[in-house]
């Protein structure tokens, strides 16, 4: 639907600038005027737009409506938990009283801003079996780097220089090499065995007085619970090294199984996925890391104590150091917050529940018609690959965009990389019984049609507001801000 | 379909031989090699004067979904980069072995082009992998 | 172990029965077979957390912390430092609670993100603009991390290992580029402005702008030390001073960062912010982050994708640029909207009203014996008092008479940036939000404690 005026979202907001509109009104100067700074410290020329409020929210607007969402679309983006993200979470953040306070300002004035922080890191200890907590990390990546800067930290204040490796598993995400990179380690790489778990004799072998520890993603990216983990933290453990759980696809466990418990000794929380709070289209997220007794003197500043009833930021005696500007991402914590208290014990188990629940009931209806190259119970979400449809000619990005058709958001594709033309669905338990079966329907129809009619899929997406995109010209001429025509 | 008149690796890159007496050469990638890639958007090539190594990586080949290391299939003295590479990336697609090519190098030791394999050897190997 | 009875929760559709006829299809007897998996002995642990609440509970419960914290606009507030009290207009709330806008993932599949990438390659322009550079990225988690990154690529860039930074950047920003740097072989120098001296294996010059006492340093011989040594020039530099001050583009920086906190995004106690991030074109391989480009779609049309996305880690893993996945995405629709409703002319205003009230203030509290007023170096917005009393029993004063003063600056933290002129040192801010009657009343409480 093409909408005329300033309503259409073809022109930027350069290209629809009339000079002297304005979209606000600036109080007027109150005070003397001052001189000013000499001309070589000013600015001559300044490129914003000029526009009217009305424009802006129009413009604005009618972008929107060129997104999916979890608002407006089933989502079931494997490894990104997209589930409702309670309005009651945003509401709470938006408070005056969280929303309008500095972060600097005293700490007797904001006793209320320290309890509610101290009691999130109770809630996540708990719920993570660990130990000590750091709520500063701004995103999973961040929270991984996090951790891996305090497993360096924890072998050198023993005096250990020489563990200079981390064994990562090839079906990780990219961040947890990136991240191990960063953190100035060799990334060495675990393979899976058959049923998708950590090979213990490819480990057995990389255990030795150089391996800083392993970094374990569970369940694994492949949606499966490595039966073998306990034996995985021993083996690493006995080698002196230190095991760092991701815990992106906490939304299997929880209620279910403490990672602390099974020997992890420092993981991360993703709480734009299992914690709800929303994705915002990139975020912002947070990713606060939990440990075990012996790291929780290296957790990132600050941590919130509690002192004869007062609440404080303090600095952990051998910790990290500060890794962001402030305390963390406290819109989301407070949002996580309210998540976690509006569901209980009871409710934390029954999101574990139904999101495996679901995962398994699609992995059930669609593995007559898509491979699936572990058929075994699959946790929160479920991995097929392509491997039929492409030997029609269809591959896993085809499908994926003939769904947008369909009205889906694509699940996620070609990850892990281990599985070829890998399709990764995470419907999450806040999807209903018919959002299941309508979606497992239109994954058979488009089975169909990859016999039938293999161009529609081929040249999928029809019904978006754009089709494919030349990406490959996109990385070739970068057009990366508008420019006036010269 | 790989022309006769040059040498392979593999890591599906060709050398081909200017002239015997300068030992000069040039350097590039395959056509199997440019068609797993996908559309080529950018090539990260060593500076002009500076040193390749046999089978030492050289510089970086980047699609739109994936980067590849560019191994150099000989030793020597960079002399020419390919700018036209800089603007057009998708010669490399377009015609791999002439105007994809991607540098051009004085051989510091020719003998090493005795361990590359011939096209039909390199076809062989395609077709097996 | 704790029995798994059924809870139904109104965040999750499935009846008993739904449950009941899934688990048909699957084969299974119940959901807590779905765990076997697990090995016993940890499966079903205890988990001891409150009981739930209804919406009702919950907002008086998180209404009970939020009523005791102070807020900002209970008063006149003079602290900075980092964080701004800038006003936001209604049109950034409204909006960015879409929730096509709010609850969409990161735009990896662009034909149904154009809404959020279209958003982006504003936002990449309009910072860009800003700061007078060639490119800016889609964001980072905020100004912190953004300059602790804009250090790594300048190692990467120059191939060098060294960083000189400047002591007046901010205490967090300096502890943070030490956490990012700590593991990968870079040598951190700090150095007074007066005594920059990089060398033909320094990276990078880093500066900040304003400087973190407020102050404008000069940074065309920052750039020109920079660059006689072939190392690049960082520059950390606060937006809304972009409004009027010359940007680092045209004093020759290499690379742009900064906090888009005062771009429309509340101060809530220190997150989310918004990291800002900007670099010359020949250097975009090597900026982290993710970066939307313009493009044509199968029909000619144009769209916005994701572009060079081999920078990035789920492509390029341990060899990428940054191992940074989401950032702040809705925040740099906070940021584009507020900019777009501020304008040109409004932008420029806004940013001049900063200066005078600062200005003002500056001049007034100069009068007042007992104190003096830090002018080494000219200022936007913030500047550094000498106070007759520690700031500490200041803001208390202060405080009684329900003003928030600026930041205290005794801490051990600070002493190193300052002039070592300063005692009892304040680091005071001047905003729009602050009227004139609020700057008078501040200047009458400090006359008191002469």
């Amino acid at each position: 639907m093409i909408k005329g005026g300033s309503r259409t979202t073809d022109k930027l907001l350069m290209e629809r600038s009339v000079a002297d509109r304005t979209g606000t009104v600036i109080p007027p100067l109150d005070v003397p005027e001052q001189p000013l700074l000499s001309s070589n410290l000013l600015r001559s020329n300044l490129q914003l737009p000029e526009v009217s409020e009305p424009e802006v929210v129009q413009y604005f607007t009618n972008l929107s409506q060129m997104n999916f969402s979890i608002d407006t679309q089933f989502y079931p983006l494997g490894s990104c938990t997209m589930k409702y993200n309670p309005k009651v979470n945003d509401e709470m953040a938006f408070l005056p009283g969280f929303s309008n306070i500095h972060p600097l300002q005293s700490e007797d004035s904001s006793q209320g801003a320290l309890e509610l922080l101290f009691k999130l890191q109770g809630f996540l200890t708990e719920i993570t079996g660990m130990h000590g907590v750091s709520l500063a990390t701004l995103a999973g990546a961040h929270g991984e780097l996090a951790g891996v800067l305090m497993i360096r930290a924890y072998h050198r204040s023993r005096g250990d220089h020489s563990r200079t490796k981390i064994a990562i598993p090839d079906s990780a995400h990219g961040t947890n090499p990136a991240s191990a990179a960063m953190a100035g380690f060799d990334v060495v790489t675990l393979p899976s065995d058959n049923n998708g778990n950590v090979d213990l004799e490819a480990l057995n072998r990389l255990a030795g007085p150089d391996l800083a520890g392993a970094m374990i993603t569970l369940p694994s990216t492949l949606g499966i619970f490595d039966e073998n983990i306990v034996e995985v933290c021993k083996v690493v453990h006995e080698s002196g090294g230190m095991v760092y759980g991701d815990g992106a696809n906490m939304n299997a466990l929880l209620g279910r199984v403490k990672l602390g418990e099974l020997g992890f000794d420092v993981a991360h929380l993703n709480l734009h996925k299992t914690f709800s709070t929303p994705h915002g289209g990139g975020g912002p997220g947070a990713g606060p890391v939990c440990c075990v007794e012996s790291l929780t003197p290296f957790l990132a500043a600050p941590v919130i104590s509690s002192i004869a009833g007062k609440y404080s930021l303090t600095t952990p005696e051998h910790s990290i150091g500060k890794i962001s500007g402030f305390h963390g991402n406290f819109g989301v914590l407070v949002r996580a917050y309210t998540y976690i208290r509006t569901l209980g014990a009871a409710g934390l188990t029954s999101i574990s529940g139904n999101a495996v629940l679901n995962a398994n009931y699609i992995m059930e209806s669609l593995k007559d018609k898509y491979y699936l190259p572990y058929d075994r119970r699959c946790m929160h979400e479920v991995v097929f690959s392509a491997d039929w449809q492409k030997t029609r000619g269809v591959s896993g990005l085809e499908i994926a965009k003939r769904l947008l058709d369909y009205g889906y958001h694509a699940p996620t594709m070609y990850f892990p990389l281990i599985v070829h033309e890998a399709l990764m669905i995470e419907p999450t338990e806040s999807e209903t019984k018919e959002t299941l079966d309508a979606f497992i329907q239109a994954l058979i129809n488009i089975d169909e049609e990859s016999h039938q009619d293999p161009d529609l899929v081929q040249n999928a997406p029809h019904t978006t507001p754009v089709s494919r995109l030349d990406e490959a010209l996109a990385a070739r001429r970068p057009n990366l801000k508008w420019q006036a025509a010269d | 379909m790989n022309p006769d008149d040059r040498k392979y690796t593999k890591e599906h890159e060709w050398v081909k031989i200017q002239d015997t007496t300068s030992n000069l050469a040039v350097v590039g990638i395959t056509q199997y090699a440019q068609d797993q890639l996908g559309d080529v958007v950018y090539i990260d090539m060593p500076d002009i004067g500076s040193n390749i190594v046999h089978m030492e990586k050289m510089g970086e080949i980047e699609s739109v979904k994936a980067v590849s290391d560019l191994f150099s299939p000989v030793s020597g003295e960079v002399t020419k980069v390919n700018g036209e590479l800089l603007d057009h990336p998708e010669l490399v697609n377009e015609d791999p072995y002439n105007e994809g090519w991607i540098l051009q190098v004085i051989l510091s030791d020719p003998q090493e082009l005795e361990v590359l394999i011939s096209a039909g050897e390199y076809e062989s190997f395609v077709e097996e992998a | 172990m704790t029995s798994t009875g059924h809870f139904q929760s109104h965040y999750i559709p499935n009846t008993l029965q739904e449950q009941a006829a899934m688990l048909a299809t699957i084969n299974a007897r119940s959901i807590d077979e779905l765990f076997a998996d697990i090995p016993v002995a940890f499966r079903n642990p205890d988990l001891n957390l409150p009981e739930p609440l209804s919406e009702l509970e919950i907002q008086k419960e998180l209404s009970g912390f939020a009523a005791k914290n102070r807020v900002l606009s209970s008063g006149p507030s003079f602290l900075g430092a980092g964080s701004y009290n800038h006003f936001i207009p209604s049109i950034v709330k409204a909006l960015i609670t879409r929730g096509e806008f709010l609850t969409a993932y990161t735009p990896y599949q662009p034909e149904v993100s154009q809404g959020t990438l279209q958003v982006i390659y504003e936002f990449q322009t309009l910072i860009a603009n800003l700061y007078e550079m060639e490119v800016a990225n889609a964001g980072m988690y905020d100004g912190a991390t953004s300059l602790a990154e804009g250090v790594l690529m300048a190692c990467r860039v120059t191939r060098r290992d060294k960083a000189i930074v400047i002591n007046s950047v901010s205490p967090a920003y300096q502890q943070v580029i030490q956490t990012y740097c700590q593991a990968q072989g870079i040598e951190i120098a700090t150095s007074s402005p007066s005594a920059v001296s990089p060398t033909q294996e320094t990276a990078c010059i880093v500066a900040q702008y304003p400087n973190f006492i407020g102050g404008i340093e000069d940074l065309e011989h920052y750039s020109e030390l920079a660059h006689n040594s072939g190392a690049l020039l960082v520059i950390s530099s606060d937006p809304m001073a972009m409004g009027m001050l010359k940007p680092p583009g045209e004093y020759g920086a290499d690379i742009v960062t900064g906090e888009g906190q005062p771009l429309g995004i509340p101060t809530s106690y220190g997150g989310p912010y918004l990291g800002l991030f900007a670099t010359k074109q020949e250097y975009i391989r090597q900026m982290p982050s993710r970066i939307v480009g313009r493009t044509v779609d199968t029909q000619g049309r144009s769209g916005f994708v994701l572009t060079l996305q081999t920078r990035e880690q789920h492509i390029r893993r341990e060899r990428a640029t940054s191992n940074i996945c989401t950032n702040e995405a809705l925040y740099a629709l906070a940021s584009t909207i507020y900019l777009s409703a501020m304008g040109k002319q409004g932008f420029r205003k806004l940013s001049e009203l900063c200066y005078h009230k600062a200005h003002y203030a500056a001049n007034e509290i100069s009068k007042l014996s007992g104190y003096t007023v830090h002018d080494a170096n000219p200022f936007f917005q913030e500047f550094v008092i000498n106070c007759p009393v520690p700031a500490r029993k200041i803001n208390q004063t202060l405080l009684d008479h329900n003003i928030l003063g600026g930041l205290d600056l005794s801490d051990s933290t600070y002493s190193e940036l300052l002039p070592s002129n300063v005692i009892n040192g304040m680091l005071v801010c001047v905003t729009e939000m602050n009227s004139k009657e609020d700057i008078d009343a501040l200047v009458s409480v400090l006359k008191g404690i002469e």
